[in-house]
């Protein structure tokens, strides 16, 4: 087998796996029940977030960048 | 080295082929009795159906419900069917949902997920329009208060009128 050959299968198996990577490992919209669960959200505790933020931005600097958008039920 | 192809390309065709596929408009509406086994499914032949996934988790799925009854109230004489197809995995939930919504158009559980795998919606909630002849013609994905009711209200009075 000549190397190119190898190397062009090779990529054709590549790209044809990242195609359909997006619907290997998904947790699909109607399964996300226990995520929209409002006990996955990270600001349950009112105290505990700023309280934690305020350790962060004292010790590190490295104030913000927590967030995200949306919760995790995948609504709209 | 011929071993190791003949491999690579086994489980890219096999994975392939396992990829979800979902619905997508112009296809048949499948038989939802036999995706919702024991479920009382009302006669769709020759109707404009409204195939509805929700949750009872899910905000968007709650806030359609008042406009999925206005448009039964208004076209279910004309010919509209309304089905609200509940995807909860707990059955308590659904229950209570139902019981606290009290829909005039009918409310069935997908409870072994069977519905919702076939469909695969692509978020919740996810509706699909089904014209007289049992073809889907649109898709909506979520639901976004009176534009996406408006939307609904326009498919709907053009899929009765042929």
């Amino acid at each position: 087998m000549k190397t190119s050959t190898f190397l062009l299968t090779l990529t054709t198996a590549l790209m044809m796996l990242c195609s359909c990577s997006q619907h290997l490992v998904r947790v699909k919209p109607y399964e996300r029940g226990n995520l929209a669960n409002p006990l996955m959200a990270d600001d349950t505790d009112t105290l505990q977030k700023p309280m934690s933020e305020h350790v962060y931005f004292s010790r590190e600097g490295s104030y913000g960048g927590g967030g995200v958008g949306g919760g995790g039920c995948g609504c709209n | 080295m011929k071993t190791i192809l003949l491999i690579t390309a086994l489980l890219c065709s096999s994975m392939m082929t396992s990829m979800a596929k979902q619905p997508s408009a112009g296809q048949k509406l499948p038989s939802l009795s036999q995706l919702l086994p024991g479920a009382s499914i009302p006669k769709t032949k020759g109707k404009v159906v409204l195939v509805d996934f929700w949750a009872s988790w899910c905000g968007p799925c709650k806030a359609s419900f008042p406009c999925f009854t206005r448009l039964h109230n208004k076209y279910a004489s004309k010919g509209l069917v309304i089905i609200a197809i509940g995807v909860d995995t707990d059955i308590k939930k659904y229950k209570a949902f139902v019981a606290k919504h009290k829909s005039p158009f009918p409310m069935v559980h997908d409870s072994s997920h069977k519905a919702a795998g076939f469909f695969n919606p692509p978020a919740m909630p996810s509706s699909y329009l089904v014209d007289r002849n049992g073809v889907i013609r649109y898709i909506h994905k979520g639901f976004k208060g009176a534009k996406t009711e408006a939307l609904y209200e326009k498919e709907i009075l053009a899929l009765l009128a042929k």
